[in-house]
Order: C-alpha cells, then sequence, then structure tokens
C-alpha cells in the first residue's frame, strides 16, 4: 500500500505517522509539503495531528485552505482514502470533506490520555479488521476534539452509518455530541478522528489496538 | 476604507468558553449576568472605495475563511 503524509508548519504528529504507516505497510510514505500543488499516486494520504498555523483562527482553519488541498479534495473525490487524525480531523472538517466541526472541550482544558473507543461500524475500509461493537484503547491528545454537528447533519450521519467510532465506557473526553469520536464521509473514503491510533501500534506504546486501523486499510488495498 | 467583521457562535451551539466567562464574572460579583457568549472582531482595511463590491468581498471572505458557517454567524459593518 503506497502512502503520503501532508505537513503543515505546526504539525507535530507526521513523524508519528510516518513510523506507524512504514512499520504496517512496509513502505515508507512520501512526504508532501502544504504548498505543493499535486499528491503522488498512492492508496492512502494521511493529514496528521499537531497544531498546523498555531491553530491561530480555528483549529485546521488555515491549513485547510493550503494549495494541496486542492488535490486532496479532487483526490478525495476521485475515491483515495484519507485519514486525519487530531488536527487532520479538524483540517478535513474545515476543508468541507467531512460534516460537523470541531469546537473547544467541554471541560475546556486541553485532555492527553487514554480513551476507550468503540468500533460502531466495521463495514467501511478503515475498520474491517475490528469486529462490530469492539471496545479498544486509545490514546488522545487535544484542546479542540468536541464534536458538533447540527440536527439534521446528525441524524443524516448516524443514519449513514457514517459514524465509525465512539468513546465507550464513559470516557468521553471534549463532550463531542453522541460521543463521536471518528466519522467518514458519506461516500466511506475519508475519515477523520480525535483519537491517535498511531501510537498504539508496536508493544513499545504499550499495545497494538491502533493497528487494526492501518490493517483494514491494508485489506482494502491489497 | 474600515471594516469591522463580528463572527458570532450559533444559536444552539454551546459555547464553553463563553460559560466559563459568565462563571467568572458571577464569582467577580457581577450577579445580574443572565449568559454570555464569546464571539471574534476582525478589523479589515480595504483599499477599494466602493461599499457595496467591498460588502459582497467582505461576505466571501467570511464564507471561505472568517466565519466557519457550520457553527458561526457573520456580521459586517462598514464605516
Amino acid at each position: 500500500m503506497k502512502t503520503a503524509v501532508i505537513v503543515f508548519p505546526g504539525s507535530n504528529r507526521d513523524r508519528d505517522m510516518f513510523h506507524a504507516l512504514e512499520l504496517i505497510t512496509g513502505a515508507r510514505p512520501q512526504s508532501v509539503w502544504h504548498t505543493e500543488s499535486t499528491l503522488p499516486d498512492v492508496d492512502l494520504v494521511v493529514v496528521p495531528g499537531g497544531f498546523s498555523y498555531g491553530d491561530y483562527l480555528r483549529s485546521g482553519a488555515i491549513a485547510a485552505r493550503s494549495p494541496i488541498l486542492n488535490d486532496l479534495v479532487a483526490k478525495a473525490d476521485s475515491g483515495v482514502s484519507v485519514l486525519g487524525v487530531c488536527n487532520g480531523f479538524q483540517i478535513l472538517t474545515e476543508a468541507g470533506l467531512l460534516p460537523g466541526a470541531l469546537m473547544r472541550n467541554a471541560g475546556l482544558t486541553f485532555v492527553c490520555k487514554e480513551v476507550m473507543m468503540e468500533t460502531v461500524n466495521n463495514a467501511t475500509r478503515f475498520s474491517s479488521k475490528f469486529t462490530e461493537g469492539q471496545v479498544w484503547r486509545c490514546p488522545v491528545a487535544h484542546h479542540d476534539g468536541n464534536y458538533f454537528a447540527d440536527e439534521a447533519t446528525l441524524a443524516r450521519i448516524e443514519d449513514n452509518g457514517q459514524v465509525v467510532f465512539r468513546y465507550a465506557d464513559g470516557t468521553n473526553p471534549n463532550g463531542s455530541i453522541n460521543d463521536i469520536a471518528g466519522i467518514t464521509n458519506d461516500k466511506g473514503n475519508v475519515l477523520g478522528m480525535m483519537p491517535h491510533p498511531e501510537n498504539l501500534v508496536e508493544p513499545l506504546n504499550g499495545g497494538l489496538d491502533g493497528r487494526l486501523l492501518f490493517e483494514s486499510l491494508l485489506n482494502k488495498a491489497a | 476604507m474600515k471594516a469591522r467583521v463580528i463572527v458570532t457562535l450559533k444559536n444552539g451551539v454551546l459555547d464553553p468558553q463563553g460559560k466559563a466567562i459568565e462563571g467568572a464574572l458571577g464569582g467577580l460579583g457581577f450577579g445580574d449576568v443572565g449568559s454570555v457568549r464569546q464571539g471574534k472582531v476582525f478589523d479589515v482595511e480595504l483599499t477599494g472605495a466602493n461599499k457595496d463590491a467591498a460588502r459582497a468581498e467582505l461576505e466571501q471572505m467570511c464564507e471561505k475563511l472568517l466565519a466557519n458557517t457550520v457553527i458561526e454567524n457573520y456580521a459586517i459593518e462598514i464605516a
């Protein structure tokens, strides 16, 4: 599986994502600077976590207007898999590739801890290696992860099975509506999530729970 | 030409920061604060002289960047 990671000024989880992708796919991801105009021909484009542009204006707002985003939107429209983690999720919502918005955490504090995730839809290319209802561990580290969508949008994404991951066991760390932790677009080829699966992929991380997400994508590319 | 853009959260969108400010005002003894919603103000200086054209351009700026219309409303004032 060929992969690329977009890097913005202020991205800081890009190297973690690089490491996870190389470990799991066996191939080195390509790094793409935000000012470039075209993405390489890959199976998966990742928008990594961090604080692009220092979260100025709104988290992800400036990065979502970067030159490379035009081609990201085109690639997403053509069916390429796109994964946004943390700031990447914020960027994808700001760019209109995913519905809703990510607001300041309800508790107002930055949260850096482990949460429990429930895979509520395992019929997506990002979740096929999980069992339906599987509860797994995943780290979070964010200040603006409080997912919000208006009533009509929320009803639509829930009915469409676009909610893929929810915070489980009362571990919702940010006040997200319906405990939403990760959603896809209506076609199912773009996923955004606040937790960091790339940080739980080898024994040194203390667990392997995050691998299943990447292995699902490998499965799709195979 | 000077313009001011005011961006506020839509009704129904939770505003935890506004709530915290509301609580702090109460703590300072301002007992008659019903609620607080916070927003943003942008002062934009434009080089053109046509107010209608400026308003149209500012609307585009709001739609494309200054506001996230999923959660925010905007208002434009031209001096």
